[in-house]
């Protein structure tokens, strides 16, 4: 008997239908990919399921019995949790008052804190998760609140887990140890809804994947009944020409050195060159210095010792003013924390950088503003209903757009570009490849921090790698393998694995 | 069938759009019938006279209120406009006084010279030294009322130089001196906000900090400036209000920056930043005022009037919440 079965489920906000009548069933024991592209209903599917939202019609039933999911709180009474993207721990409190927070062991109010403990422990024990019970949750990195957060799930009998883009920020040896989690769950016959943009991960670990296409049920396969290519397919309704547009641009002058730069406990003497036409790849495990190591060339941190040429003349920048005004552009990693800002308008965004250049003396021009913003979502090809509307309204891959709009405008020679395409669906993915490819080929050049193999292999025309905040190599396109990046991000890695 | 579908989606795009309506124009829809409701019960409110010293008592108060919005914008608050307030005002009482034969715009600069100089304290302790704003403008409170008291061991100045009392009382024409101020001063602060690089950056730090500095902003200079504008229009304001009352008073501005943060919130401004008005202000403003001169001659009693007006408040910010989502 399935766990949870979905029949012809619609759904409409403010008049207009999102759900067009979706089907979803979980098995006991499997893990079930939800795919689809942004705005493709997955999200809104799986509030449904965690009670946050009501279908307008359609049935919900759980191990074979209709059931009505009124709220959260009925949800998790049934059985249903839900990992969120957004981790939601209080960061103050233990790992153990995490897991039973709102129903923790005692009596008239009083916490039995060693009845906690010791059962936290007895539940971290059972699923191999090597964590101290008393830890605080903002000790812990990313990967080990994801378990906690598991962890609870599981101490509250949940049969279905909803995990939500769980490995959108932590690195691939903490995916291989949440995978481990994930096939102890199915042992114990718990059904995982497994919702990821990441195609190898999906191949990886699920065992059969519900495809959604603006708001319909478009299939269900299981895994060994389809590959990456039919996947995409589905998804998007059309074929990708390929997936990485990459062109070969003429490789010119050198435009930046960076030479023997240090930064205590960020990284370690690191020194390359990037050339006018280049996509200049940065890989390495999470943690390995390459965000740092940006906000360094982009003047947003000062390093300890070692030198940055711009164009042939040393500078030394103090803050990201200086770097922008001598042509360095930083697309950051977190596009909602440092990219945008989230109340306001689309167009005050895309014109937030160059607004000296858009106006007169201290002045703004309203007209000038609107002008220079229709061009860049134009060319970008920015969906937008107006460019008055806050921008936090808009899709992931379109607020991406936005953030490499409001750099476009002042032509800047090199983009620093951190994890290009995170939380961004497939189709606006190629679309923001297709912008990189003839950005550089214009004679200016990238630095891509990825920590996607397939993108940097698929973008860069060279790839460093970094390890332990230590440079570990360099490949040339001709010498990309998964295996040889691999083995250089593990390379001062040894002595850490040692401690843990 | 779809022509059934479109209206439907049609009237729930009005339902939408009226709640934009409420949350844009609930507050100025509120005062009108604030004026309305008082107007009918005693006619005489619309009466010049009284129009008159409500657009003064509101031109002073009000100072406070839109130096606060800019604070507000980026995301801070500044709890000691009402002490600034009152020590700029001693302070400039004291060159005003008739004895000393000082020029009035001595007085006038020193006052304004106290403000400045406690907006740049705050500023410099909140954008420089990471001091929380709530924190840090508390600190400047106690330092601004001590300060106060300390010049004259708290006893009031009488006897000031009629020409300095003109800044408070004086009119020109029908045109009270204090709205003339006001209205120079609400003239600059638009064209500051909404038509300068520096209102952008305002909502910008307010909006997200991290992004405005790596959008190459300097953050800290914004946020630092805004302190400053306060510290000077809550001095502005103390200085009107001496000349007003005809002597340097120690009572002058206390409590006032909870008016002040209350026409803001009222006027639509969140407390989180990156979001306001300033035009809201105004309206802020102008509710208070008429509140506070209304239910006075409504004849009731000033103890009751504090729990009307925290109602207000609380259901004004209510609606604006209730209708943004």
């Amino acid at each position: 008997m399935s766990l949870i079965e979905l029949k012809d489920i619609r759904k409409s906000f403010y008049g207009v239908e999102v759900l067009h009548g979706v089907n979803f069933v979980l098995q006991p024991g499997t893990v079930h990919a939800l795919m689809g592209e942004n705005g493709a209903g997955k999200s809104t599917l799986m509030k449904v399921i965690a009670g946050v939202h009501a279908a307008d019609s359609g049935k919900v039933l759980m191990e074979g019995k209709e059931v009505e999911i009124t709220s959260p709180a009925k949800a998790r009474e049934m059985g249903i949790a839900m990992i969120h993207q957004e981790l939601s721990a209080e960061q103050e409190m233990s790992v153990a008052e995490n897991i039973f927070l709102g129903r923790e062991p005692g009596k008239f109010g009083f916490i039995d804190y060693r009845k906690m403990y010791k059962d936290t422990n007895d539940l971290l024990n059972e699923l191999g998760i090597h964590l101290d019970a008393k830890a605080k949750m903002k000790q812990l990195r990313v990967a080990d609140q994801q378990m906690v957060e598991i962890a609870k799930a599981i101490s509250q009998n949940a049969k279905v887990v909803i995990m939500d883009e769980p490995t959108s920020s932590i690195t691939d040896r903490e995916v291989e140890r949440l995978f481990e989690i994930i096939r102890r769950l199915k042992k114990a016959g718990v059904g995982i809804i497994y919702i990821s943009h990441k195609m190898d991960e999906i191949f990886q670990i699920c065992d059969e994947m519900t495809v959604l296409r603006d708001g319909n049920y478009i299939n269900t396969f299981k895994a060994d009944e389809i590959d990456e290519n039919g996947l995409i397919r589905n998804m998007v309704g059309r074929d990708l020409d390929t997936q990485f547009p990459k062109e070969h641009s003429k490789i010119g002058e050198t435009i930046l050195s960076v030479e023997h730069l240090t930064r205590a406990n960020e990284y370690e003497d690191i020194s390359f060159e990037l050339h006018r036409g280049e996509i200049l790849g940065f890989v390495g495990l999470v943690g390995a210095g390459r965000t740092e190591l940006m906000k360094s060339i982009f003047g947003m941190t000062k390093p300890d010792s070692g030198r940055i040429v711009l164009d042939g003349k040393e500078v030394h920048f103090k803050a990201p003013k200086q770097a922008i005004k001598n042509g360095i552009a930083y697309v950051t990693e977190d596009r909602k924390g440092e990219g945008l800002v989230l109340p306001m308008s689309v167009e005050n965004n895309i014109t937030l950088v160059a607004l000296a250049d858009l106006g007169k003396g201290g002045f703004t021009q309203k007209s000038k503003e609107t002008e220079v913003s229709a061009e860049q979502i134009k060319s970008l090809g920015i969906k937008v209903a107006r460019p008055s509307i806050a921008v936090k309204s808009l899709s992931g891959g379109n607020q991406q757009k936005v953030v490499l709009a409001k750099w476009m405008i002042s032509n800047p020679h090199i983009l620093i570009f951190d994890e290009p395409t995170r939380g961004i669906d497939v189709g606006a993915k190629a679309e923001i490849y297709k912008i990189m490819s003839d950005y550089v080929s214009k004679g200016n050049a990238i630095i891509m921090v990825s920590s996607e193999m397939p993108e940097a292999m698929g973008m860069s025309d060279r790839i460093i790698v970094l390890s332990n905040h230590k440079f570990s190599g360099e490949l040339d396109r001709s010498e990309f393998s998964e295996e040889a990046i691999a083995q250089m991000q593990f390379k001062y890695m040894q002595n850490k694995q040692g401690e843990e | 069938m779809s022509g059934a579908n479109k209206q439907k989606a049609a009237v729930r795009q009005r339902k939408m759009t009226k709640k934009q309506f409420i949350a844009t124009y609930g507050s100025l829809i509120g005062l009108i019938a604030l004026i309305i409701i008082i107007t009918v019960i005693r006619p005489r409110f619309l009466g010049g006279a009284n129009i008159r010293n409500v657009l003064r008592n509101a031109s002073i108060n009000g100072l406070l209120a839109v130096g606060m919005t800019f604070v507000v914008l980026t995301g801070g608050i500044d709890l000691s406009v009402g002490a600034i307030m009152g020590c700029a005002g001693m302070y400039s009482a004291y060159f005003a006084q008739a004895v000393l034969g000082y020029p009035v715009i001595v007085a006038v600069l020193i006052g304004l010279a106290v403000g400045l100089a406690f907006g740049l304290f705050n500023g410099f302790c909140i954008a420089y030294l990471r001091v929380p704003a709530f924190v840090g403008t508390l600190g400047a409170m106690s330092v601004a009322d001590g300060l106060k008291f300390l010049l004259t061991d708290a006893k009031p100045i009488p006897n000031l130089n009629e020409e300095f009392e003109f800044i408070g009382g004086g009119s020109i024409g029908p045109i009270p001196v204090p709205c003339i101020i006001m209205v120079i001063v609400l003239i600059i602060c638009f064209v500051l906000l909404y038509k300068t690089r520096y209102g952008r950056y305002v909502f910008a730090v307010g909006g997200n900090q991290n992004a405005a500095h790596v959008s190459g902003i300097n953050t800290k200079k914004i946020i630092f400036s805004v302190y400053i504008l306060a510290g000077v229009l809550s001095a502005l304001a103390g200085i009107i209000m001496t000349a007003r009352v005809t002597s340097g008073v120690t009572s002058t501005g206390d409590g006032y920056e909870t008016d002040a943060i209350a026409m803001v919130v009222i006027g639509g401004t969140s407390l989180a930043g990156g979001k306001g008005r300033l035009w809201g202000t105004i309206v802020g403003i102008m509710i208070m005022q008429v509140l506070s001169t209304g239910l006075d001659m409504l004849g009731v009693n000033t103890y009751y009037q504090m729990l009307v007006k925290g109602f207000v408040v609380i259901g004004a910010v209510m609606l604006d919440s209730l209708s943004s989502d």
